[in-house]
């Protein structure tokens, strides 16, 4: 069976489809594992964000699809609470990496190491 | 003496019997401490006395006003102007109330309740023994209302002197010293006004709060602030008294409102409380209360050092009111000292404790006013060795001779104090009265030098003064009782009556007689001036002699310290206040000269009307003493020691000082009387005594737990211990890379072991 047939078809009504739960949630942990390769491996502060970006969709993803599972439209609701966050978030931290970089002039995030001591 | 009053006598159903004539004496004997059935006219409600609130409330609001001219640091006049109208805000709302209440009091007995506001209430049941309740309410019944009386006009009176004589600090500490007399007045008021034990101890609190305020007045000395903290320990053991007390109250009676403690009482039927220390304790605990706020027993030595106070002070607190609390304590407390209230086996022990404490107190205290060289500290010790007198009133059975010796020492206390203080302000603090002399002489000097022999005169209990008449009372109480000790309490007051004489003139003699001398005291500040001084003599500025006696002869020769010194007389309020003090000296004696034209004693009449009155004082109406009547004999006798006492005065300190001082010289240089003359001067060595008994081994267990807590407890505990941190931090220090993606792999892989954890839990089968 095309795996991806499921998610074409139209919504249906009765609760808990299982395989298109699992293959949805199993988009968002692929999406989430590149996100977290992505941030672990990274060392320019904007490709960091973007990763930190994708987790964060990853787990709206999965909100979306266990409100699917139940028929429960708490899991939208929370997506729109993330995607705020997400925005709040891009603003706070592009402006954070501007400001970094005019300090050092360069968006690696090694220049910072000093912040330990 | 007492016959027109014994109608009166209504409290005490019982006291028929004590109606005295006929008699016998072994019931007298037990009447000491059976006192037969008491009975308590209760208290009638009445809210349309609510504004007796405004009693409280006035120096409350010059609390606040002082308060804020003192934390705004606002220098000017204006806060003795609040007290001085607050407190006579408050005495005319006494004369009021006693005026309005009075009649009623007299005649139903009843006590006046003025609930005001609730405060403490606590319900866990509704049986007895399940609720608790002290709410704010006023008890006026005769001691309250005599005590307001006195103490509010006492306090108006001082606080005008005050005005005066703390100018010099008008910059530094004027409001700071009207706020805490105001504060003081207030807690006063709360004390003898409110109508429970759990009020009377706030008010009790609150008045030792302001003596320790009041006493570190002075505080950049070191010696006014090492007083106010053993004022304030030493009273705290005698509050430990008063908490434990009203504890064990609440515990046997289940209320600690008077009106139903007392009822409680009468209604305990007599002989139910065999055995029951807890009853027995409180009389106890009591006196231990009353022995810290009335410098008696072994808790005296916080009042001489009280001094370092401004005088005002002295003569408010620690001579006219405060230090009668205890009094009133003993005296509102008086049905604990019965049988009825704490059973036979320790009614009259308990009695006879209070008896021996006041009288032993009465003294001690007089034997040291005889060593002491400065005035101030003579009065002093004359109050505690007075107070003692009233305690021991109390403990022979005359509630009424110990309260009317409160009500007349109160006024010749307060002069004695305010002349004292008079004397200090215009000889730039000198307080020893070796350095002074001849101040009848001096020009503004003559109305406090009168008005001081007139409180020595009272203070030695002349024949027909006040205090003579209230005072005799009490020794007539003893000297006529058929408890043996008693009358042993009796003949050692007797004997202190010609002590007290002899120590009241020796001052009065050295301070007002003999050729003028004056040499400054240390507060140089004010009264110095460089102008050529009038009629004025001047000093012998000599240092400390040993023998003044040889120097006195000099004066009229120039000093030189003293030089230049010209004596400050005191102003128009201050002789104001003392010649009004005087006249209130002079008349607190007419309760009793009244007493035949009126039919009633003033004073007595309060006491009758209060819960003091437990048993008809005033001992037997024809007691004998040495077998002869006892009212003839004990005036023959009582004026007699004070003549002596008086004329022993004389011929040492006015007629032939030379020999006073020979007797003394001689007197230390002779082995066996050197203690008498150093003890004397040095308190017998309570102070070092208590010293060794309690400060030595504090201060060594001190060092010793010193010792531990910096050799061990910092040396080994917390250098093992406050290393463990670091020493840690060191050994993951490592970990701690810098790089955000360490920390996020460190998250991710815990999360992950975290996972493996669940997974490998759901694969064997844990997790159901």
């Amino acid at each position: 069976m095309n795996p991806v047939q499921p998610l074409l078809a139209a919504a249906p009504l009765a609760p808990a489809m299982p395989a298109n739960v699992q293959l949805t949630l199993a988009l968002a942990l692929i999406l989430f594992a590149i996100g977290l390769v992505g941030f672990l491996t990274r060392r320019n502060m904007i490709l960091m964000f973007l990763s930190t970006e994708l987790m964060f969709q990853a787990a709206a993803l999965a909100f979306v699809a266990f409100g699917r599972m139940w028929m429960d439209l708490s899991g939208q609701l929370m997506v729109i609470f993330i995607l705020t966050v997400a925005a709040a978030e891009a603003a706070l931290a592009l402006g954070l990496v501007v400001l970094l970089y005019r300090r050092k002039e360069t968006l690696s995030n090694e220049a910072w190491a000093e912040l330990k001591e | 003496m007492h016959a027109a009053l014994l109608p009166l006598i209504a409290l005490a159903t019982g006291d028929g019997a004590h109606a005295a004539d006929g008699h016998g004496a072994a019931h007298a004997a037990a009447a000491y401490a059976d006192v037969g059935t008491l009975q308590f006219a209760k208290a009638t409600v009445d809210t349309s006395y609510g504004w007796l609130k405004w009693m409280l409330l006035a120096p409350l609001a010059s609390v606040a006003l002082c308060g804020a001219f003192a934390m705004l640091k606002v220098r000017g006049r204006l806060p003795a102007l609040f007290t001085v109208a607050s407190f006579a805000v408050a005495a005319v709302l006494a004369v009021t109330v006693y005026r309005q209440w009075g009649p009623t009091l007299f005649s139903t007995h009843a006590p006046l309740a003025v609930p005001l506001m609730d405060w403490l209430t606590f319900r866990w049941g509704d049986g007895p023994f399940q609720s608790f309740t002290a709410n704010f309410g006023l008890y006026l019944d005769g001691i309250s209302i005599l005590w307001i009386l006195f103490v509010t006009v006492l306090a108006t009176l001082i606080a005008l002197y005050a005005s005066e004589y703390m100018e010099s600090d008008v910059k530094a500490g004027y409001a700071r010293f009207f706020f805490a007399v105001s504060l003081f007045v207030t807690s006063m008021l709360i004390l003898v006004m409110s109508d429970n034990l759990v009020g009377l101890y706030l008010g009790w609190e609150g008045v030792g709060l302001c003596s320790y305020m009041l006493i570190g007045y002075y505080a950049s000395q070191p010696g006014a602030v090492a007083a106010s903290k053993k004022a304030f320990v030493m009273n705290r053991v005698g509050d430990l008294g008063l908490a434990l007390a009203i504890f064990l109250i609440w515990t046997n009676y289940g209320t600690v409102q008077y009106d139903g403690l007392f009822q409680a009482i009468a209604s305990s039927g007599a002989g139910t409380v065999q055995g029951s220390w807890s009853k027995a304790a409180i009389p106890f605990l009591l006196l231990l209360a009353v022995c810290g706020k009335s410098a008696q027993g072994p808790l005296f030595t916080w009042l001489p050092d009280a001094m370092w106070g401004p005088t005002p002070v002295s003569a408010l607190i620690h001579a006219a009111t405060m230090v009668t609390a205890g009094i009133y304590l003993l005296a509102r407390m008086a049905p604990f000292y019965t049988v009825q209230a704490i059973g036979s086996e320790w009614a009259e022990p308990a009695l006879l404790t209070v008896g021996w404490i006041g009288c032993a107190t009465a003294f001690i205290g007089a034997t040291i006013a005889c060593g002491q060289f400065d005035y101030k500290r003579v009065f002093a010790y004359s109050t505690i060795s007075s107070l003692g007198y009233m305690v021991m009133g109390l403990g022979v059975g005359t509630a009424f001779g110990g309260v009317y010796y409160v009500f007349t020492h109160a006024w010749f206390k307060a002069l004695l104090f305010l002349t004292a203080g008079a004397v200090m302000h215009g000889m730039a603090g000198q307080v020893d009265f070796r350095r002074l002399g001849g101040l009848l002489r001096v020009p503004g000097f003559r109305i406090t030098m009168l008005c001081m022999l007139l409180g020595c005169l009272w203070l030695a209990t002349a024949p027909f003064s006040a205090a003579a008449l209230s005072k005799d009372i009490i020794l007539y109480q003893a000297l006529t009782s058929d408890v043996e000790q008693v009358r042993w309490m009796g003949w050692l007051g007797l004997l202190t009556a010609g002590i007290t004489a002899y120590y009241a003139f020796r001052v009065w003699f050295r301070l007002a007689l003999g050729p003028v001398r004056i040499e400054p005291g240390p507060d140089q500040h004010h009264g110095h001036d460089d102008h050529d001084h009038g009629a004025a003599g001047h000093g012998h500025g000599g240092h400390d002699h040993g023998s003044h006696g040889a120097h006195a002869a000099h004066s009229g020769g120039h000093g030189h310290d003293a030089h230049g010194f010209h004596p400050h007389p005191p102003g128009l309020r201050i002789n104001f206040v003392l010649v009004v003090l005087a006249v209130g000296s002079i008349l607190a004696g007419l309760p009793t000269y009244l007493e035949k034209s009126e039919g009633f004693n003033w004073i007595q009449r309060f006491v009758q009307n209060s819960s003091a009155w437990i048993r008809a004082t005033g001992g037997p109406e024809h007691g004998q003493i040495l077998g002869r009547d006892g009212h003839g004999t004990l005036f023959v006798l009582a004026t007699g020691v004070v003549v002596a006492g008086i004329a022993l005065a004389w011929v040492l300190h006015a007629g032939n000082r030379a020999l006073g001082d020979r007797l003394r010289d001689s007197m230390l240089k002779t082995p066996g009387l050197k203690w008498l003359a150093r003890g004397s001067e040095h308190g017998w060595y309570v102070d070092a005594v208590y010293n060794a008994l309690l400060g030595v081994p504090l201060w060594l267990g001190a060092q010793v737990l010193a010792f531990l807590d910096r050799f061990v407890l910092d040396g080994v505990v917390f250098a093992a211990v406050g290393r463990l941190p670091g020493f840690l931090a060191r050994v993951f220090q490592p970990l701690y890379v810098g790089t955000v993606q360490a920390y996020a792999l460190t998250m991710a892989g815990g999360i992950a072991l975290i996972f493996a954890w669940v997974v490998w839990i759901w694969l064997s089968g844990g997790a159901s």
